[in-house]
């Protein structure tokens, strides 16, 4: 059948399931949009590209589906790559398409011509500049199978507008095969019963598990092996809602902006299974390198992440949910009673010490703020974080895990992510599913345009900004690392009144300056299936850990 | 051979970007190439790039692991490990008078070195060799001035 490869580009998506893109137009793509047009599909009109890419990423992530975003050449295609490669960091899969100038004019410096393929080739998994349209279904293929198999990652496709105007013979490949990507799922016999082996004898033995819980799907395969083998759970920040947060195997998050007993934990280990986890820096910072007789264990799908942060004593190269069908197969027998007890009363502890207390100077509590909104999402709820302070106090005191989930930027972090990653991931969830996205007043003027859609599209999505009139972290880190008062740069020495722009943006608005206000504010916000904006006055000195308060 | 060199065979499919994307790798993550070259082999739609670079065992894992990340990478042998046959080719203009010239063929001649150009005051020679040997061979020409050296980087094959 003859096809314009416009239409089958329009075809491709339509039959990898994908119902809505997001996007901004543009010369380029004139072909495409006219055969989007008239499709099915519905088009998300973005307002600035970054946005489309974190759309597609919180759609993506509701589903662990692949998220598709589109973008015209030249700046809508350089616009696009600060998405891309937040989505690269986090191993999210979308899937990027842009268009490209004439493939005859490529390198003469047309009007909106840039190098996306080569500008991209650090934040994508893989990338495709089309030559030939003969091959955009085998392309688009291959472009969802790697995006979400294996490490998943984006995968962008630059494709001239003459070819988007030539004619095919259209055929969707039911397979693909590239000779150079199989990825390894199952993991090595022998090292799962090095594994078995290691969790019999440990006496302290602690499992840290991140994004890689999630990518996989095997959220229920893990609580089956924490239930089996009693070890306490610890999570990156893309970890976590891999775990639920109020199991009582779940001590909470690890690293420069974890819980101190969490870290005392990890130096105290003699077994640590890091399972789906980078284990990057900011997760590995307070971790001493050199204790004696621990004994690391790297479960990973990326033979590249083994070993390249952490010394690893037993690499296991496969995919989370594998590995752990093979574990759970086993029957385990340890003792460690007395250690699980005690993380579980230090996190009792912290919690009790931190969400009651308030702070001496005035403002809101952040912490009991934001618990106060974990308790009113609901069972199956989505929470978007930002970049900062903000992101530090969800991590902490929303209790994701099960159908609660938590999506942040957690390796690139981008300042920007959390408003329009909850509306890609609204347009993906169940409406019984609340959409909550928390950010501070930085990262929402970042891309503050994108509040638009919410009117326009009518989504139910509850916008919390947090704000101190500074952008709090920076200003935590240069305290830090040169003294009292030495800050600079991280005053935002104008705010916009929130409430007049809720009201010029078409939703409710709500002020929480005190403690005392949170109940009834929190109560009104989620009562209805209507959008609305919260501010949250938080004091510029109440730090990103709360126990620093109290020092 | 330096005993942190390594002679990398690397098999790619043969896409428009490739090349771009294996080199790009090493720039990213701080790797120097120290010699790079790449042809078709015997199926045209498969290139072979050999590069060699400078690390430890960690630094080469960690190369070796990235780049088969990459999804047009078919197979990547570190060829220094295996039983392996390592060549260079490359050409010498050495700057020299009538009287010199015979000494520098001389030389040439040992070194199994071809005459590939005679001006009247120069000659250009094509020596290949391993790293050591051509290394030898320039070490003997420095006296003599060397005008220009045009070196391929190694590549190798493994033996049957």
């Amino acid at each position: 059948m003859k096809m314009l490869v416009a239409d089958a580009i329009v075809e491709c998506l339509r039959l990898e399931g994908i119902s809505t893109v997001f996007g901004y137009p543009g010369g380029a793509v004139l072909p495409l949009y006219e055969s989007l047009r008239n499709s099915s599909i519905k088009h998300v009109l973005v307002r600035q590209e970054q946005s489309a890419a974190h759309m597609a990423s919180g759609y993506g992530r509701v589903n662990n589906t692949v998220g598709v975003c589109l973008a015209t050449s030249g700046p809508g295609a350089t616009n696009l790559i600060t998405g891309i490669a937040t989505a690269y960091m986090d191993s999210i899969p979308i899937v990027a398409i842009t268009g490209q100038v004439n493939s005859g004019k490529i390198g003469t410096d047309m009007f909106q011509e840039a190098d996306v393929v080569g500008s991209s080739e650090a934040f994508t998994k893989h990338n495709y500049l089309v030559r030939d349209g003969r091959n955009i279904p085998r392309i688009i293929k291959e472009a969802f199978h790697i995006a979400n198999t294996g490490r998943k990652g984006p995968v962008l496709i630059d494709i001239p507008k003459d070819i988007q105007n030539e004619y095919i013979d259209f055929e969707y490949p039911d397979t693909v095969d590239i000779r150079g990507y199989k990825p390894t799922i199952e993991g090595h016999v022998k090292q799962i019963t090095r594994i078995y082996e290691k969790i019999n004898k440990a006496k302290k033995p602690i499992i840290c598990v991140g994004g890689g819980i999630n990518s996989s799907g095997c959220k229920e395969d893990l609580v089956e092996f924490v239930e089996k083998t009693k070890i306490p759970v610890v999570c990156t920040l893309m970890g976590v809602d891999s775990y639920p947060n109020d199991n009582p195997y779940f001590a909470g998050l690890l690293g420069s902006h974890g819980y101190p007993f969490v870290n005392r934990a990890m130096n105290k280990a003699d077994l640590i299974i890091v399972m789906g986890a980078r284990f990057a820096d900011r997760s590995t910072a307070v971790i001493s390198d050199k204790i004696n007789d621990q004994h690391v264990i790297h479960i990973d799908i990326d033979p590249a992440e083994i070993g390249k942060n952490v010394k690893t004593h037993t690499p296991v190269v496969g995919d989370a949910g594998a590995v752990l069908r093979q574990l759970n197969l086993l029957e385990y027998d340890n003792d460690i009673e007395n250690w699980t007890d005690s993380i579980r009363e230090a996190r009792g502890e912290y919690m009790d010490e931190n969400i009651n207390r308030s702070f001496q100077e005035s403002g809101t509590n952040p912490c009991k703020f934001i618990r106060a909104i974990s308790d009113k999402i609901g069972d199956k709820a989505i929470v978007t974080s930002d970049v900062g302070q903000n992101q530090i106090w969800t991590a902490h005191y929303i209790l994701a895990g099960n159908d609660r989930r938590y999506f942040t930027s957690g390796g690139l972090g981008t300042m920007g992510y959390s408003l329009p990653a909850a509306i890609g991931a609204r347009f993906s969830a169940d409406s019984v599913v609340t959409v909550t996205a928390i950010m501070g007043e930085g990262g929402f003027q970042m891309l503050m345009g994108e509040l638009a859609l919410i009117r326009e599209h009518n989504l139910d999505i509850k916008v919390v900004i947090i704000t101190n009139e500074r952008l709090g972290m920076v200003r935590e880190l240069q305290l830090n690392a040169y003294g009292k008062d030495s800050y600079h740069g991280v005053d935002v020495g104008f705010n916009p009144d929130f409430m007049k722009l809720a009201d010029a943006y078409g939703i409710e608005g709500y002020l929480v300056e005190e403690d005392s206000q949170i109940e009834d504010v929190i109560e009104k916000a989620y009562s209805s299936n209507e959008p609305c904006l919260i501010q949250c006055r938080v004091n510029p000195d109440f730090p990103t850990l709360a126990h620093w308060r109290w020092q | 051979m330096n005993k942190n060199k390594h002679v990398l065979s690397i098999t790619v499919e043969n896409y428009a970007g490739t090349l771009s994307k294996v080199a790009g790798l090493f720039t990213r993550r701080g790797y120097n190439i120290d010699t790079l070259n790449v042809a078709e082999t015997m199926d045209s739609n498969i290139s072979r790039i050999t590069v060699t670079v400078t690390g430890d065992e960690e630094i080469l894992e960690q190369i070796t692991k990235q780049l088969n990340k990459l999804i047009n990478v078919i197979r990547i042998e570190d060829l220094t490990r295996k039983r392996s046959i390592l060549r260079e080719l490359m050409f010498l203009r050495i700057s020299c008078s009538k009287e010199s010239r015979s000494e520098v063929l001389q030389i040439s001649n040992v070194f199994k070195g071809k005459t590939v150009d005679i001006a009247p005051r120069s000659v250009t020679v094509e020596i290949t060799g391993d790293e050591d040997k051509n290394n030898a061979f320039i070490e003997l020409m420095i006296p003599y001035g060397i005008l220009e050296i045009v070196r391929t980087g190694l590549t190798a094959i493994e033996r049957g």
